[in-house]
């Protein structure tokens, strides 16, 4: 078989046609926010937010409303009661993280074991990729053009909210605000992730893509094409794996992000562990410890 | 002279710990004001509070001669943050850094306009970083890191300037630049408010010094601020042992 069977075979299917759309489509608008969420600090954020949601779109499944709408009930109720619980008890900002997503998520699960149609609630835990509908695929669209106009008209307040909060207030910005509006827009695309690559791996696609762009750049507005171009081609590759190796596609579009990940961090010219060892060499070289008297 | 910042009957406390008591500050206009105190005095507090960041318990701050956050809104206020403050590695250049400084004066999506880059490369040119503008800024040394947040606040066309320890990690021989960039701003009439534990650069920085422990100790000359018995009660030890 040659490689462009390889490549046209899968195509052939409607199914595969909406996988890899649909995974592409949210690839690129976590890719987008993952790059303010490491430059932030925000990724164990990411990770309670996208967990925390899954109550939520239970809830909407079961009375019929839009998943974003629940999520982003739960997004903020989320984020809410980590903040009250840091602010008025001796607890850290981490365990309140921990303990608020990890019980929201179980809600959810104990909400999905009482569901009367289990499995299509399953998936939202697992991701269903191959198995996604042309409504939900609608649905996705719209949510990720949705939260992608937000994170790139704002994109310039973010990247300030990211670097200096302190300045955004002197010039009279609100950085509660752009900080909650960026919490916000997690929660939408956490909806849009969790349909693709299930909520448990949601995260990944939150953080990797920001971090691999961050060790090839250092330009912001550079970050923002690499990440979105990296991941969502990882994502491509993940997809026609899953359909020839017949294994989980969730799975395997995380586990692509992060070879991808791994082969930046040793060759990235820059900031690369490679790169760096050869620069420091070239370094050593050039003042050489015992200078000619 | 005007005051261009006015600060009347300040309290801070931080649940038990009081970190401001009943300060009461003029700062005027077209002047150098150092800040001085040592750790724990209250002087970021005091930074914070005139920059809205804290809420006082009681007491008003004026500043341009009117509401903080109408002056804030308006551009009127920079601030130049400590160097731990910021973190270094993050993916924006020097020139990017600056343009933050236009965000007050763009529309919604901050595009920036012909005035605005006219704006960051008479900054640029006079903090004379120009050659440098496209560096990541963490690769600036430590006195051109703030020359960019000071060219900064001049972009934004700011009033008042507060830097926070300015001269933490500047090399003693290169803080001249610094300085003199600070005193030709004022020079313009801006008002610039330095907050530093280093006494041996006061004189060739500052018009007016401001002692501060929870309150202001002394305020006046430099070189009236700079005798024995007040530096005893500001620091509460010998002047041979200061900083």
């Amino acid at each position: 078989m040659s490689l462009l069977d390889l490549i046209l075979e899968p195509l052939a299917y409607d199914f595969m046609v909406r996988a890899i759309a649909t995974t592409v489509v949210a690839a690129v608008v976590c890719a987008v926010l993952s790059c303010w969420l490491v430059l932030i600090g925000w990724s164990l954020m990411g990770d309670a937010v996208s967990h925390s949601v899954l109550p939520g779109v239970v809830i909407a499944y079961a009375i019929g409303a839009p998943f974003a709408a629940g999520a982003l009930v739960f997004g903020v109720l989320a984020v809410a009661l980590i903040g009250v619980i840091r602010a008025t008890s001796r607890v850290k900002e981490d365990a309140a993280m921990g303990i608020v997503f990890t019980t929201l998520f179980a809600l959810g699960v104990v909400l999905i074991s009482v569901m009367p149609s289990q499995t299509d609630l399953m998936h939202i835990i697992f991701g269903n990729i191959l198995g996604i509908s042309p409504s939900e695929m609608l649905q996705i669209v719209v949510l990720a053009a949705v939260a992608l106009t937000i994170l790139l008209a704002k994109r310039r307040d973010f990247t300030l909210f990211a670097f200096d909060p302190s300045h955004a207030h002197a010039i009279g910005l609100s950085p509660r605000f752009l900080g909650g509006l960026l919490l916000g827009t997690l929660a939408l695309t956490a909806v849009v992730a969790l349909q693709v690559v299930g909520v448990v791996l949601v995260i990944a696609l939150l953080i990797i893509p920001g971090a691999t762009a961050y060790l090839l750049t250092d330009r912001f507005s550079t970050m923002l094409v690499i990440a979105p171009i990296m991941s969502a081609l990882s994502s491509v590759v993940g997809i026609y794996l899953s359909y020839w190796l017949d294994a989980s596609s969730g799975g395997l579009v995380v586990v692509v992000q992060g070879v991808v990940f791994g082969l930046v961090y040793l060759l990235s010219p820059r900031h690369g562990l490679v790169g760096k060892r050869l620069q420091a060499r070239r370094y050593a070289r050039m003042s050489p410890a015992t200078p000619a008297a | 002279m005007n005051a261009a910042i006015e600060l009347q009957d300040i309290a801070v406390r931080y649940g038990e710990h009081v970190a401001l008591d009943g300060v009461n500050l003029s700062i005027d206009q077209g002047l150098v004001t150092a800040l001085i105190g040592m750790n724990g005095s209250g002087k970021s507090t005091l930074f914070k509070t005139i920059m809205g960041l804290v809420k006082p318990e009681r007491g008003t701050t004026t500043l341009a001669g009117g509401d903080p956050d109408t002056a804030r809104k308006t551009g009127r206020v920079a601030y130049v943050p400590q160097g731990e403050e910021v973190d270094w590695q993050f993916p924006v250049s020097v020139r990017e850094v600056v343009m933050m400084g236009r965000y007050g004066h763009q529309g919604f999506t901050r595009r920036p306009s012909k005035a605005d880059h006219d704006a960051v490369d008479h900054a640029l040119h006079r903090v004379e970083l120009t050659e440098l503008a496209k560096r990541q800024i963490g690769q600036l040394s430590g006195g051109q890191r703030k020359r960019a947040f000071v060219a900064r606040a001049i972009a934004q066309g700011a009033d008042i300037v507060l830097l926070d320890e300015p001269f933490a990690g500047v090399d003693k021989r290169l803080e001249g630049a610094l300085v003199s960039l600070l005193r030709e701003l004022a020079g313009e009439g801006k008002t610039i408010v330095v907050s530093t534990h280093d006494l041996q650069s006061l004189p060739a920085l500052a018009d007016r010094a401001v002692l501060l422990l929870r309150r202001v100790l002394f305020h006046g000359l430099v070189k009236d601020a700079l005798v024995p018995e007040q530096l005893t009660r500001a620091f509460g030890l010998d002047v041979g042992d200061a900083p």
